[in-house]
């Protein structure tokens, strides 16, 4: 049944972190408003860090997002570290990235399993996928487990991990520790691969005419490695800026919609460059640098390196899973703990900013604090913020070209859209509800 | 021995009669990780999936039933006046109410506003703080609505979750923790951080439950668990003092992941000591 007009409502956007609703009117066949409403009540962390100590934002902006501590707690500490100029290297920079492989595993492999798929197979949930497949999600679950169990050996526990500070860790893992790691992540990549293969199988859903083709793919770009902490803010169309500057360009604008800020590269009120972050945009920067045995894995299932549909990201997330699987492997093979687990990070005035690669895209962090170590300003933009006008073009193109869906096809190809973005909402500050009006 | 108080609970009869209870999770203010929790149970989330039914559980499944429920877990505190309103609705379709976390037993880290200058807060973090709607304060579940069982930590410990789960299964009574985290360092062997090596802990006013995580990591407790029964906080804060830590510092440990639970306990144990 085709619909010139359309009044549309699903109460809760399910499957997603956080709460939000979204809303779509269509008038005369025409898509004249699409608003992914983020409505989860306000939490105010940059004002309360105000007058806070400047070794505290690696624990409290962890609060931020259960999901991602990692990510708030690695964007807080490069940020930081910054302005006093400390850049730990050696064995404490690989714990570091040790600690971001568990994260990128587990929620990766959250959103894959329990999330995402469940849109491709037909069903309300991971664990019905269980009832079908339940050798697969055995794997699966151990899967989730190893990168939780990274996260318990490096960080104390997978949720806001207690072994985090500035300049490094309170304590360093012994070899011995890492070394139990071993058969959990040799099964892991097996388990890994038969996620991937599976995934593979999917009918992917594609959005025609999809105005996002042409936005901005931004992420960190490493000039050896595929980005965790460190490198510069590169896109697909030419930007190449340290951190500090990117951080400078971003422009946050503020809509009657939502509890969270929009974001686009300069320009004032929304008028800048749009772009988006994310597993998409990490693999069209820097799937280059990925080892021979993932590009490998790649090649067979037939994921290019330049990968535009957002339906396909669940196939870059569980390359991603896979490659964080061996990045583990080969900084446990070669660890030696540090000679001390952390450095001195001196309190010294200044303005220091730090991107890191959150799973689900980058998290930009900058904070000013004065000479006795109190922060006086501080900006956190989530990717979820950054990815919000990605998701909405998506959803009106969507829409636009599939009005002969009937409402209740249409309000669920609409969540899988959102979905497709991995999108955080505790981060942005978080809960989502479709409602759709087609109206004469 | 540590101290444990066993709690009893009218545990739903739709148990015995042989029934799968019904669950629901519900979000206000928070960062997810408690209810995340749940999911984090790999080795017993199927288990556990085929013993209750989860009936309202929206990061987890699409499929949603409606109430009455037997078991309601809560994250999170309330901010604004439409969660003050959604909790109660909540409690009146719940039959057991659980609170996870120190946001939903404390007010969690965004208490931070409670006391200070919303607007001027709102105004820092918002271009249009009129599109925003939030109270002055974030409060606990327990200011609002009857609480049945408080689970504590920022977050909670997977392991309480799961025997919370069990012995409602099960209908047998609760044990949890009521003592300091000192009691689980002295059971895990780890040598007190704050005798040996002079470093800042909560652990004697916190309570435990999280396996006394921080210091065997050589780091002191922050106190993510909020205050154990009867703790001295003052005579702490003398002791963190002479190890060298400023007032300054010392308020800001005590107000973070349970903002006002341990301040609100030290003034009135000042309080109590004051000649009247």
């Amino acid at each position: 049944m085709t619909h010139k007009t359309l009044n549309l409502h699903v109460p809760t956007l399910t499957r997603v972190e956080g709460e939000g609703a979204m809303h779509v009117t269509v008038e005369d066949g025409e898509v004249t408003d699409v608003k992914l409403e983020i409505y989860e009540p306000p939490r105010m962390f940059e004002a309360f860090l105000r007058g806070r100590g400047y070794a505290e934002p690696v624990d409290i902006t962890a609060r931020i997002c259960g999901i991602c501590p990692v990510a708030y707690q690695m964007s807080a500490a490069h940020a930081i570290e910054s302005i006093a100029g400390v850049h730990p290297g050696g064995a404490i920079r690989e714990l570091r990235r040790l600690l971001y492989c568990g994260e990128w595993i587990e929620s990766h492999v959250l959103h894959m399993a329990f999330l995402h798929a469940p849109d491709f197979v037909g069903v309300d949930s991971g664990i019905e996928i269980a009832q079908l497949h339940p050798e697969l999600m055995t794997e699966v679950l151990h899967l989730k487990k190893t990168g939780n169990r990274i996260m318990e050996v490096v960080g104390g526990r997978p949720i806001h991990p207690v072994n985090v500070r500035l300049g490094g860790f309170y304590r360093a893992p012994t070899r011995a520790e890492l070394e139990t790691l071993s058969p959990d992540l040799e099964r892991a990549h097996a388990g890994a691969l038969a996620l991937l293969k599976w995934v593979a199988t999917f009918d992917y859903p594609s959005i025609p005419n999809r105005l996002a083709d042409n936005t901005e793919y931004v992420s960190l770009r490493h000039e050896s490695e595929y980005p965790f902490n460190e490198g510069r803010m590169v896109s697909n169309l030419g930007l190449d800026l340290d951190v500090a500057t990117f951080g400078e360009q971003i422009r946050e604008y503020h809509v009657a919609h939502s509890t969270a800020l929009h974001a686009t590269l300069g320009g004032d009120n929304g008028t800048g460059r749009r772009y988006q972050t994310g597993p998409l945009a990490r693999w069209m920067n820097s799937a280059d640098l990925v080892p021979s045995s993932v590009r490998a894995v790649a090649d067979e299932l037939g994921v290019a390196e330049v990968e535009t549909n957002p339906f396909r990201s669940i196939l870059i997330r569980g390359l991603e899973v896979l490659w964080a699987i061996e990045e583990a492997q080969r900084i446990i093979a070669t660890y030696r703990p540090p000679a001390r687990p952390a450095l001195e990070v001196p309190a010294v005035a200044g303005i220091g900013h730090g991107c890191t690669e959150a799973p689900r895209g980058t998290l930009y962090h900058r904070y000013e604090i004065d000479a006795s170590g109190t922060i006086t300003d501080a900006v956190i933009i989530p990717p979820t913020s950054q990815n919000q006008d990605a998701i909405e073009t998506d959803l009106r193109d969507f829409v636009a070209s599939h009005l002969d869906l009937d409402d209740h096809t249409l309000g669920h190809r609409c969540e899988q859209v959102i979905r497709n973005y991995d999108p955080c909402i505790s981060c942005a500050t978080h809960f989502l509800r479709f409602s759709i009006d087609r109206r004469d | 021995m540590q101290h444990t108080s066993a709690t009893p609970i009218a545990w739903p009869e739709s148990i015995e009669h042989g029934q799968s209870p019904s669950l629901a999770v519900w979000k206000f203010a928070s960062c997810d990780g408690c209810q995340l929790s749940l999911l984090d149970c790999e080795d017993e989330l199927m288990a556990v999936a085929g013993r209750v039914a989860i009936s309202y559980f929206p990061e987890a499944t699409t499929a949603m039933v409606d109430g009455p429920y037997d078991v309601s877990l809560v994250e999170g505190s309330i901010t604004t006046e439409h969660d003050a309103a959604r909790i109660l609705d909540i409690r009146r379709q719940s039959r057991l109410l659980v609170t996870i976390g120190a946001c939903a037993t404390a007010g969690g880290i965004q208490a931070l506003r409670n006391g200070r200058d919303v607007d001027g807060f709102t105004s820092i973090v918002y271009a249009h703080p009129e599109y925003i709607t939030t109270l002055a304060t974030s409060t606990p579940i327990a200011d609002h609505v009857r609480v049945d069982l408080e689970l504590r930590g920022c977050p909670i410990d997977r392991g309480q979750l799961l025997q919370t789960l069990a012995a409602l299964l099960n209908r047998h009574a609760l044990r949890l923790p009521t003592t300091s985290v000192c009691i689980e360092c002295k059971a895990r062997q780890t040598s007190c951080v704050m005798v040996a090596h002079g470093t800042p802990c909560l652990g004697p006013v916190t309570q435990a439950g999280c396996g006394a995580l921080c210091p065997s990591f050589h780091r002191g407790c922050y106190g993510c668990f909020g205050p154990m029964e009867s703790p001295n906080v003052p005579a702490l804060r003398t002791q963190l003092g002479l190890l060298g830590l400023a007032g300054v510092d010392i308020d800001r440990l005590l107000n973070t992941f349970n903002t006002t639970a341990f301040a609100e306990l030290e003034q009135t144990q000042i309080d109590e000591r004051a000649p009247s």
